[in-house]
């Protein structure tokens, strides 16, 4: 069967779990949410310190977010087991992850998009006009995160302190990809917009480098 | 339907988890179309030794060959390998019928709906085909487990301590289906640690101790009576 299928197959079977259980997206949109509107409160940035600081706290959100999400990525096929019987398929194992990771972007991504105009009220900042280019930011920025965290879910998901050690491994190697995303978010805000381009490259190489090295050793990461 | 059981050849594995070792150069040769029953007390190796069969868990020593292939051929051997378990490996938030509809499509069988009805139809679950895993009972996802591991048409049917948690009607059913596996030519290798109703058709006894191959036997009587030294009935 060819990889692609084999994704789609997994991807078609996470989405279903998910629109039944809503586990993941509800409880996400919840905590980003909350996370955005403290911060918000707390800081009570003029329109300037919005510009500045609004798109680190908002990649900051959607970093905790993420690490909440993709947490119960692989922990889930563990309940049943379920696991052994997709890698006990004659599929490529990387189809498991891409699909895993697949689903997880996608997430992720519905989530921004839920939560964009609600931050943009609330930090009073104008993404209208810059919206397609800061979509496609979040969208490099997303996959960077879902690559790296579903790796990283699927490598701690049999640990005892699963829920300790992701974030312990995941924030370290995605503070590059959450400073490149917010510098360029930092720049789509500001009151001259514009797309640096130095960033956007960072983010493309980022997620080629990490999805080539899922790809490499997604093999691995499954065996006992 | 009967089918050609594969071989499967255990050569000196050993399975090494930090310091402890959990198989201590097991060696099995089993041949196509036999059941087999492994037997031994917790920690004994039995799992460890059906998931190394499965191609779930690489060998930290020894080799291991099913229908005489070395493990490069994966994705064939795997296609026809079946496996049911104390775990489920089925989905809770999916009907019965997108469990197998979804495993059938992953082993690119043809017919995939045909496959799943007939499939249900020979466990009793077709009036359950639309309701979700998680309101089954034990015996029900037990059932529909191995539905999902028979529809494939295996060759090699791995059994991990299959009647845990099953009533004695459920295990004497799961008996009968086994032998009915067996009787169509699947080589069956079974994990138990206790009597139940499923080793009715076992045709050899291989008990484990320590990570070591203690008895082993094809015999009737010796392998009633290593069944019955492997633990009270569950």
């Amino acid at each position: 069967m060819s990889l692609a299928r084999a994704t789609g197959l997994i991807l078609a079977k996470e989405l279903r779990v998910e629109l039944r259980s809503r586990e993941l997206l509800s409880t996400t949109l919840v905590f980003v949410l909350l996370v955005l509107v403290l911060f918000s409160f707390t800081f009570d940035p003029t329109a300037a310190e919005a510009r500045r600081f609004g798109p680190g706290l908002l990649w900051l959100a959607l970093l905790f977010a993420g690490s909440l999400m993709l947490q119960p990525s692989f922990v889930r096929e563990q309940t049943n087991d379920t696991l052994s019987a997709l890698r006990m398929a004659p599929i490529e194992p990387f189809a498991v992850l891409l699909g895993k990771l697949v689903a997880n972007a996608c997430y992720l991504f519905f989530v921004e998009l839920i939560l964009l105009p609600i931050f943009a009220a609330l930090y009073n900042l104008a993404i209208l006009p810059v919206l397609g280019r800061l979509l496609l930011v979040l969208l490099l920025g997303t996959i960077g995160l879902a690559t790296t965290g579903t790796v990283f879910s699927a490598i701690t998901a049999q640990a005892r302190l699963r829920e300790l050690l992701l974030p312990l491994l995941l924030f370290p190697i995605v503070a590059p990809l959450l400073i490149a995303s917010s510098e360029a978010t930092v720049g789509l805000l500001s009151t001259q917009p514009y797309l640096d381009r130095v960033w956007l490259v960072f983010l493309l190489v980022f997620d080629v480098v990490f999805l080539t090295a899922a790809w490499l050793f997604g093999e691995y990461i499954f065996e006992e | 339907m009967s089918t050609t059981g594969f071989s499967v050849q255990f050569a000196n594995i050993e399975k090494r988890f930090g310091m402890r070792l959990a198989l201590r150069g097991v060696s099995i040769s089993i041949s196509p179309g036999e059941f087999v029953a492994l037997v031994g007390a917790n920690g004994s190796g039995k799992t460890t030794l059906l998931r190394i069969a499965a191609l779930l868990m690489r060998p930290s020593g020894g080799s291991i060959k099913i229908g005489g292939e070395d493990s490069e051929t994966l994705p064939a051997i795997r296609a026809r390998c079946g496996m049911v378990s104390h775990a489920t490996l089925l989905y809770d938030e999916l009907t019965a019928q997108e469990n197998l509809q979804f495993f059938a499509k992953l082993y690119d069988l043809p017919h995939a709906y045909e496959i799943c009805a007939a499939a249900l139809e020979r466990v009793g679950l077709s009036t359950r085909a639309r309701d979700l895993v998680r309101t089954f009972s034990r015996g029900m996802r037990q059932r529909l487990s191995l539905a999902r591991a028979m529809m494939t048409g295996p060759r090699l049917l791995l059994l991990d301590e299959p009647a845990t948690g099953l009533d004695p009607e459920g295990q004497a059913w799961l008996g009968s289906e086994a032998a009915r596996l067996h009787l169509e030519g699947c080589t069956i290798l079974m994990s138990t640690h206790g009597r139940n109703e499923v080793q009715s058709a076992v045709t050899r006894a291989v008990r484990l101790d320590a990570g070591l191959v203690a008895e082993d036997s094809h015999e009737g009587g010796a392998i009633r009576d290593i069944l019955s030294r492997s633990g009270p009935e569950e």
